[in-house]
């Protein structure tokens, strides 16, 4: 069996996020870029699951749309351990569009593992439409995977509890939290042996984008907060339903 | 061209979320001078179903398979797929839960419609069509235009509220043509939340972090939550420890939630867990830490200890519930 992690590339989860002039891209100056975090979570489990079950997993591929600067997110992706990278030369420009990339590289793996949401423009589509597009089952929200013969036994969390589904291969997986514990960091061992890795470059396909960002804005800037005594705080419930009328 | 909205069901149950989509749905419709549906799938009650037109849906397709309660990602986008055809749909509007999350995407695919997910509110413009959504885990937002003519939206839940507009409404049978072997997902067991305020659907929620000290210190933020009505949740090294469910953990990595009352209960307020709460309309923060992260986003709070603090709160709810 062959496992596909889709990487996403985007910034480290405490960058203070700003906006060129115009406010129609990210101003990236200074912008660390990590593999997103549900992303790294898929690759953790990908490899416990490879570890586990040594003759069923052959070897697990990380993929990303993006250009060349997303390319060490990508070693660092083979650091942690996946066998092999492909990068997709092309700007992500919509979900849609990036799912189309993907669908080009994407059929001949039997297990494919998307994180639920990317953290910059929390888009939560890409592994959907790409399971659609390749006309291929999908489970959503999965916090568990294991491996049982040609089995998938999954965990997903559905609206109001959660599941134990069994399912079988082929199958796109949407993963979230649950679904390893801590993500692994890359050793020293591992970071030599990914310079050798494979990262292979391919062509962008002919695909369009079918939503575009406009421009973005900052939230408004927040009044202070109003201050309670610890001894006073029965007030503040008072405050609430009189005030600020939400009790 | 129609506007289409997904009512899901929980067991038969429609819930607020539902008459949410259906007020956003006939809004978007109104603005957009087109007609607006409504589809159901699954078995649900008719009178049920008809509630929705206190909130300007005034037909509802509704396929009572049901095999649909398997929640086949691939086969509820095939039937919402056959609901648009029929319907003429050109948007199509559901939740951004856990299902609409799985599905929508499928569905885009099909449509080959623009999809944007957690929008905020209707459409700041309609030629083009420009809608605003939260990015970079709140904050910050984007303006995005939809380019297609078919489009999706996904909706937050208690972002847009509920909007009365009281209709008579019918219900047609539809059948979406799905056999036994569209349906490819074998639940094996489910463990449904019974009896507490989901995490999702609360407009109050009161939550804890690590300054709670001990998964047994609970009981006083339980019985807090209880009284108000409100859902609990948590910041993620109180999941990680497993002082609370999973299901509870709220931020970057976790739920992203926007109650009309937020709580934070010895929370630092991190910029990760920050981003899963800062849409609450009102967040009163109690640490006692004055320098604490979490006073910058709050609208009020106490520098004090959680454990002197709590019981003075569900003194004074009570008061005022009595
Ligand atoms: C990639 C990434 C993703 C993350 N995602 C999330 C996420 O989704 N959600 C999330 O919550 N975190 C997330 N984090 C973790 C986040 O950075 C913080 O570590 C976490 O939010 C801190 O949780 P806390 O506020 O409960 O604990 P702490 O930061 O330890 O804060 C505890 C607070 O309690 C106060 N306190 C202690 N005792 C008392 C008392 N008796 N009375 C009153 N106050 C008291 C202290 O002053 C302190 O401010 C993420 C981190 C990373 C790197």
């Amino acid at each position: 069996m062959k496992i596909l992690v889709l990487i996403g590339n985007v910034p480290d989860t405490t960058t203070k996020i700003k906006f060129n002039a115009d406010n129609t891209a990210i101003d990236a100056s200074g912008v660390q870029w990590i593999i997103n975090p549900w992303d790294e979570l898929a690759l953790t489990r990908a490899m416990e699951l490879k570890e586990a079950h040594v003759d069923a997993v052959e070897k697990i591929v990380v993929a990303n749309v993006g250009r060349s600067e997303t390319e060490a997110t990508l070693r660092k992706a083979l650091a942690v351990g996946a066998d092999e990278a492909i990068r997709i030369d092309a700007d992500p420009l919509d979900a849609f569009y990036v799912a189309s990339q993907l669908a080009a590289v994407a059929a001949d793996y039997d297990l494919i593992l998307a994180g639920i949401e990317n953290a910059d423009y929390n888009g939560t589509a890409v592994g959907g439409m790409l399971a659609e597009l390749l006309e291929r089952k999908s489970v959503s929200a999965v916090s568990g995977i294991d491996l049982e013969g040609d089995l998938l036994k999954i965990s997903r969390e559905i609206d109001g509890g959660s599941q134990q589904l069994n399912m079988s291969l082929p199958l796109l997986a949407v993963v979230q939290k649950g679904i390893a514990k801590e993500p692994r960091i890359p050793a020293m061992r591992g970071i030599m042996m990914a310079r050798k890795k494979p990262l292979n470059v391919i062509a962008a396909a002919d695909a369009e984008a079918l939503t575009a960002f406009d421009h973005f804005e900052l939230p408004p800037a927040k009044a202070a907060c109003k201050m309670v005594e610890e001894e006073q705080a029965a007030s503040l419930i008072r405050i609430l339903h009189e005030e600020a009328k939400v009790l | 061209m129609s506007v289409l909205v997904y009512i899901e069901n929980w067991d038969g149950k429609l819930k607020k979320l539902s008459y949410e989509l259906a007020s956003y749905g006939a809004q978007l419709a109104e603005k957009l001078q087109l007609p607006v549906k409504a589809v159901s799938l699954g078995k649900v009650d008719e009178a049920t179903l008809q509630n929705l037109g206190k909130y300007g849906i005034p037909e509802v397709l509704s396929d009572t398979n049901e095999a649909y309660n398997t929640l086949d990602n691939s086969a509820i986008a095939k039937a919402l797929f056959a609901a648009t055809e029929k319907t003429a749909a050109t948007i199509v509007v559901m939740a951004n839960n856990n299902l609409g999350k799985a599905v929508s995407p499928r569905l885009a695919v099909k449509m080959k419609a623009g999809l944007v997910s957690a929008v905020q509110g209707l459409p700041i413009s309609t030629e083009p069509f420009v809608v605003k959504k939260m990015v970079f885990t709140s904050k910050a937002f984007a303006h995005i235009t939809i380019k297609s003519a078919n489009k999706i939206l996904t909706l937050a839940p208690n972002t847009f509220g509920l909007v009365e507009k009281n209709v008579e409404t019918t219900l047609t049978s539809f059948d979406a043509g799905l056999a036994a072997s569209d349906f490819e997902t074998t639940v094996v067991s489910s463990n449904k939340v019974t009896g507490k305020v989901l995490l999702q659907d609360a407009e109050i929620v009161v939550s804890g972090g690590r300054g709670m000290k001990a998964a047994d210190n609970w009981g006083q933020l339980e019985e807090l939550a209880e009284i108000l009505g409100a859902g609990t949740a948590c910041s993620r090294p109180v999941s990680d420890e497993g002082w609370r469910p999973h299901a509870e953990h709220v931020g970057q990595t976790g739920k992203i939630i926007a109650p009309n009352l937020y709580f934070a209960f010895g929370i630092s307020g991190a910029i990760q867990h920050l981003g899963g709460v800062s849409s609450s309309k009102v967040i009163v923060a109690v640490n006692k830490d004055p320098e604490a992260p979490i006073f910058e986003a709050a609208d009020y709070g106490i520098v004090g200890d959680v454990f002197k603090v709590l019981p003075q709160f569900i003194e004074a709810v009570k008061e005022l519930k009595a």
